[in-house]
């Protein structure tokens, strides 16, 4: 029942930074929002409302993606587009 | 009757919580001791969760996490891969799995004694909506003969009815009857 | 009436059923469904009582005070650090000898952060002169906070009492409770009889100052009101099995197969109900093993405890807590209690922040014992 004591940082400090990247939130969805990339007007207002900032803007295009490891399904991005270029679809499990 | 521990599985939001409840009243409403209790997480729609349940002849006085299930309840198939949903089972344990498989079809649980039924057609026949959790009671009660139809009955109507969701008791017994009739 | 409830439900059945008048809460997890429940009520008009919604946990306990000196009966639940955060107001509470009954689901203090259940909050506040009363069923929890009032509200003690149970352990588990009928308890609890109580036309003064020369005298009186309660607490919990046919231990202490016992232990809470079925496995082995659950931390049975270890070979002390730097607060009483019995003492430290406690564990214990390892360990 003895435990190693080596593995707990002191004070539970996490010592590197970038660990939540690591935390693949992608599971929780129950819907997922799928982009209509023909609609899509590049506002980038997906992006901006994203609370887990998994919206993804590619640096050369311009072209708007969701970064499905980390998007929980919250649907922020479904309500705030525009042009309703952003589908609510259910996740198959 | 010894002491009978179950582990319902199933994804939050999903009502496996709820659907312990229930059982533990159910077994009370037919002259047993019961406990029931969730895995104490970080509860969120859609992530895997586990409850549990205790029935015995005897006051239930244990207080560790269930270890080793005698039954496996699991709500939503796709948790079979998921999750090691037979983690701790007793050697002739049971598994009821809500499915359109066969339990052939379930690799993973081999070796124990599995029934699969399609409680999701049940429950969006009888319900309208795939709410699972109450009616999946009703494949317990035919296979592991512990518990009443009717006791379950009772049970959905003291947490639903009792509420003034009368029109939900009864959709969620007609639900478990039926789960009940294929399961038998 | 028979139903199966979570430890939180019995608890504001409780509050309802002792006619409690003011409620100001702020509900923290794991105690929340508590508040939850009581605003069910009063919302049904099945209670008559108001509610506060105050701003903090430091408010809350601010607001028991007025409530309790103004001559009505108060409760408030907490849980954590929501307790350290009325740590101020606790001892003014006492201090001015009001009397009252709070539940605390016990959880773990911070950091790291976690919501899960050990006693390092309501142990830690224990030197505070609050009586604390450690539950280890759901019956228990609602039974304790019918017998605080009475206790708390005894002319000899008036002292504020709390009613400890385990987070999540108990508040989120279900399991058959006996809700008492109105009319016995209303029989059981009579009416909140203030000593002294705010009113216009009799003005008086509460919480002055207490100079160097008055107040070790204070000081005492809140000692003696203490040790009046052992008395007090011990005829609440008979009183309480006339009149509902359920008790607990002596009502501080409360023995388990410790008759005949060579090894025992002393631990609190729900962990208590583990502990009773590895001594049922171990007994049917032959191993002579038992129990003493210490129900009431403040006071301290200390006598009682003596006479339960007499004939003892060796105790075993299960703290969910750790007064760092120094041991378990409860092996540190246990030890003090029976330091005249000269026996072997181990302290063991488990199910802090949510850990499980297990029947292997006790196994472990009481294999320990029998060895004669005469050191105790934390329990992984």
């Amino acid at each position: 029942m003895a435990e190693k004591k080596k593995k707990f940082e002191q004070g539970a400090v996490v010592t590197e930074p970038g660990s939540s990247r690591k935390c693949k939130t992608g599971d929780w969805r129950t819907f997922r929002p799928v982009i209509d990339q023909g609609k899509c007007i590049k506002c980038y207002q997906c992006w901006q409302v994203c609370p887990d900032a998994a919206i993804r803007v590619d640096e050369k295009t311009g072209v708007v993606s969701i970064d499905y490891d980390y998007c929980k399904g919250c649907l922020i991005c479904v309500k705030q587009c525009p042009v309703k270029a952003i589908a609510k679809e259910v996740e198959n499990k | 009757m010894a002491l009978l521990e179950i582990r319902l599985h199933g994804r939050g939001g999903q009502g496996a919580v709820t659907s312990s409840q229930v059982l533990a009243i159910a077994a009370f409403k037919d002259g047993k001791y019961s406990q029931a209790f969730p895995n104490f997480g970080v509860e969120r729609t859609g992530a895997p969760v586990e409850s549990y349940v205790r029935i015995d002849e005897k006051p239930v006085t244990l207080r560790q996490h269930v270890y080793d299930p005698d039954c496996i309840i699991v709500l939503d198939s796709s948790l079979i891969d998921a999750v090691d949903v037979t983690k701790g089972l007793q050697k002739n344990g049971m598994v009821i799995v809500n499915t359109d498989k066969s339990a052939n079809d379930l690799k993973k649980l081999k070796g124990f004694k599995v029934y699969t039924i399609n409680i999701t057609k049940i429950a969006l026949d009888v319900i309208g909506k795939p709410f699972v959790n109450i009616a999946a009671l009703g494949a317990f009660c035919a296979l592991s003969r512990q518990v009443s139809l009717k006791a379950l009955d009772r049970a959905i109507d003291e947490l639903f009815a009792s509420r003034g969701k009368a029109a939900i008791a009864e959709l969620n017994k007609k639900a478990a009857k039926a789960v009940y009739e294929a399961a038998k | 009436m028979k139903k199966v409830i979570e430890a939180s439900d019995a608890v504001a059945e409780a509050v309802k059923l002792c006619r409690v008048e003011v409620c100001p809460m702020y509900p923290i997890t794991p105690s929340t469904h508590i508040p939850e429940r009581i605003s069910e009520f009063v919302a049904n008009g099945e209670m008559n009582a108001q509610i506060i919604d105050v701003e903090s946990e430091h408010s809350a306990a601010s607001a028991f005070i007025g409530v309790v000196a103004s001559g009505s009966r108060a409760f408030t639940a907490t849980s954590s650090q929501g307790l350290a955060l009325m740590y101020e107001i606790l001892p003014i509470i006492s201090g001015m000898r009001l009397p009252g009954v709070m539940a605390v689901a016990n959880r773990a203090l911070s950091a790291p952060i976690n919501i899960w259940n050990d006693h390092s909050d309501a142990v830690s506040a224990r030197d505070q002169g609050w009586i604390q009363l450690y539950a280890e069923s759901s019956q228990e929890s609602l039974d304790s906070i019918i017998q605080g009032y009475k206790i708390s509200e005894n002319k000899n003690v008036f002292m504020p009492l709390m009613v400890c149970f385990d987070g999540f352990s108990l508040t989120h588990v279900f399991e058959p409770v006996d809700i008492p009928e109105q009319k016995k308890v209303d029989s059981f609890l009579p009416k909140f009889k203030p000593l002294h109580w705010l009113d216009v036309k009799k003005p008086m003064s509460f919480g002055p100052i207490g100079f160097p020369d008055s107040f070790m005298h204070f000081k005492r009186q809140q000692q003696e009101a203490m040790e009046n309660s052992i008395n007090v607490i011990k005829k609440a919990n008979s009183a309480f099995k006339k009149s509902f046919g359920r008790s607990y231990g002596s009502g501080l202490l409360d023995l388990y197969r410790m008759q005949d016992a060579e090894y025992a232990v002393v631990a609190m809470g729900t962990a208590c109900g583990t502990a009773r079925v590895a001594i049922d496995v171990l007994r049917k082995k032959g191993k002579k093993v038992g129990l003493a659950r210490v129900r009431s931390l403040r006071p301290f049975p200390e006598k009682e405890l003596q006479s339960a270890i007499k004939g003892i070979r060796a105790v075993a002390v299960i703290d969910r807590h750790i007064s760092l730097g120094q041991e378990g607060p409860l092996f540190t009483d246990v030890r003090n209690a029976i330091y005249c019995n000269d026996i072997p003492i181990n302290s063991y430290i488990a199910g802090l922040g949510g850990r499980d406690i297990t029947v292997k564990h006790f196994e472990k214990v009481f294999t320990d014992l029998e060895k004669g390892k005469q050191k105790g360990e934390w329990l992984f």
